[in-house]
């Protein structure tokens, strides 16, 4: 490819996705330096940022004695209930400054909203994953917790979540640039959401009626789902994947609806 | 080439609709110039990201035969975690160019001396502007479009930046938006000029000169630059 044809920004869809990648690229690169600069650890903060959070809410679960009437261990379930919070939630609340942040950098032709949409949710995906899966495996390895029982079902469940907290993320992030009162009741629902999202609790320790309510909220689904591939038969779990699938669906469909129009709101500010 | 082929755009506001730029167009060849005079609020800065193609327009085609710079301004909002050499790497990947043939270049327009690998939040205003322009220059375009530029920084600076664009790149072409007719009279082969979202041609830049002096002025209705 020549940088000609990369300069007027014509051509195919091959060189269209080479241009994307290499954009989305350097937005990553730029994004690590700006959120973690060069001191100490550094870029390592990306996965040490949600480490040390999960870490410090499973103690404080730990030490106030959180669920004496499961027979899960505590860490596994603060672990496999934090990470998954973290997923959705900071990818959400991540593309919600999206656009605010990088407004200047859609002066560049090639740097397109969707490339940095797609820069954040790629970061906080990888931040969480390698996150959990270390915790995961240090715990394991300390002899703490005991090995998932059905690896795919918890790489499963973890897919829907992250899928969900991309979803919610690219249609929170576009409304962001229609109005600033998304921003604004983003903060508050999040934080209600945290104790609803079935992070702290099973499903089953609920009463009837809670569960039906409760199981309103997609990443209920997914972290339950989790729960039944870590922990197997000593749990019961509440799940259909298939209805996270369809809310998955639609908040990414609007989100990609939003975008057309996003950029010339953008522009109106 | 640049070719504006019916442009329109259109911004909703609380009273409605709104036009900004009403049906444009405008064709620029390689190696020629032309300078737009616009009032504040006109519709310069829409014009200009329009043709940078950071925006799509409401209605109407662009089509970009040359390699098209991104809007120069010096009001370059710069991420003050990273250094002027990220910077410069950033602006690499995207445009698809090594970064390293630029480093000499950049450093030394912008004369940052050990600045150049420290973090932006560290520099003055001058150094930022002396930057923002060598970044600007760091990768070759045919066409630059140029948004009030002349009207920051010191009297050197100007000298230099001058001579980097409309000397040393007196082959490329460039489109040069101004409220300023004299800025444009001295840079410019031709002109036109923006009024009440239309784009008014003109033989000569003497004849834009006096229909921009003549036109009544409207009540101001846009916004300032970025």
């Amino acid at each position: 490819m020549s940088t000609d044809q990369v300069l007027t920004g014509q051509g195919s869809f091959l060189r269209s996705l080479a241009i994307q990648l290499r954009v989305i690229r350097a937005l990553m690169m730029r994004e690590l330096i700006t959120r973690f600069g060069r001191e100490n650890i550094g870029l390592l903060w990306l996965i040490g940022e949600p480490m040390t959070f999960t870490l410090a809410v499973s103690t404080l679960w730990k030490a106030a004695g959180m669920h004496h009437n499961s027979p899960i261990p505590i860490e596994a379930f603060a672990i496999t209930g934090y990470s998954s919070v973290l997923m959705w939630r900071n990818t959400a609340s991540r593309c919600n400054s999206a656009l605010d942040q990088n407004r200047n950098l859609l002066f560049h032709r090639n740097v397109r909203i969707i490339d940095v949409f797609f820069t954040r949710i790629l970061l906080e995906m990888a931040g969480a994953t390698a996150s959990f899966s270390l915790l995961a495996l240090a715990f394991t390895g300390f002899g703490q917790i005991a090995p998932p029982q059905d690896l795919l079902k918890v790489v499963w469940g973890w897919f829907m979540l992250a899928w969900f907290g991309a979803g919610l993320g690219l249609t929170l992030g576009t409304a962001t640039a229609y109005s600033e009162l998304v921003d604004r009741f983003w903060h508050p629902i999040s934080y209600v959401m945290f104790p609803l999202s079935g992070a702290a609790f099973m499903v089953d320790w609920l009463p009837d009626k809670v569960q039906d309510y409760v199981l309103l909220l997609p990443m209920v689904h997914g972290v339950e789902y989790m729960r039944e591939g870590y922990f197997g038969n000593i749990v019961h779990t509440y799940h259909d994947l298939g209805y996270v699938a369809c809310v998955n669906l639609v908040l990414t469909f609007t989100g990609l609806a939003l975008m057309r129009g996003a950029a010339r709101q953008m522009v109106q500010r | 080439m640049i070719q504006v082929e019916n442009v329109s755009m259109h911004y909703h506001t609380r009273q409605g609709r709104r036009t900004v730029l009403d049906r444009i167009n405008l064709t620029l060849h390689k190696g020629q110039n032309v300078g737009i005079l616009g009032r504040n609020g006109a519709g310069k800065s829409t014009l200009v990201r329009l043709l940078a193609g950071a925006v799509q327009p409401t209605s109407g085609r662009i089509h970009r035969s040359m390699r098209v710079s991104w809007p120069l301004a010096f009001n370059v909002a710069f991420q003050q975690h990273l250094t002027g050499l990220d910077n410069l790497k950033f602006i690499c990947r995207v445009y698809g160019v090594p970064h390293e043939p630029l480093i000499e270049f950049v450093e030394q327009f912008a004369e940052l001396g050990i600045y150049f690998r420290e973090p932006v939040a560290h520099y003055s205003s001058g150094m930022t502007t002396r930057l923002a322009f060598a970044l600007s220059m760091a990768i070759e375009f045919d066409c630059f479009l140029i948004d009030e530029i002349l009207v920051v920084g010191d009297k050197r600076f100007h000298k230099r930046c001058h001579e980097e664009l409309f000397v040393k790149r007196k082959d490329r072409s460039f489109i040069l938006v101004s409220h300023d007719p004299n800025i444009i009279r001295s840079l410019c082969q031709t002109a036109c000029v923006l009024h009440e979202g239309r784009l008014h041609h003109f033989d000569s830049v003497s004849a834009a000169y006096e229909f921009y002096e003549s036109a009544p002025v409207v009540p101001f209705r846009g916004g300032a630059t970025p």
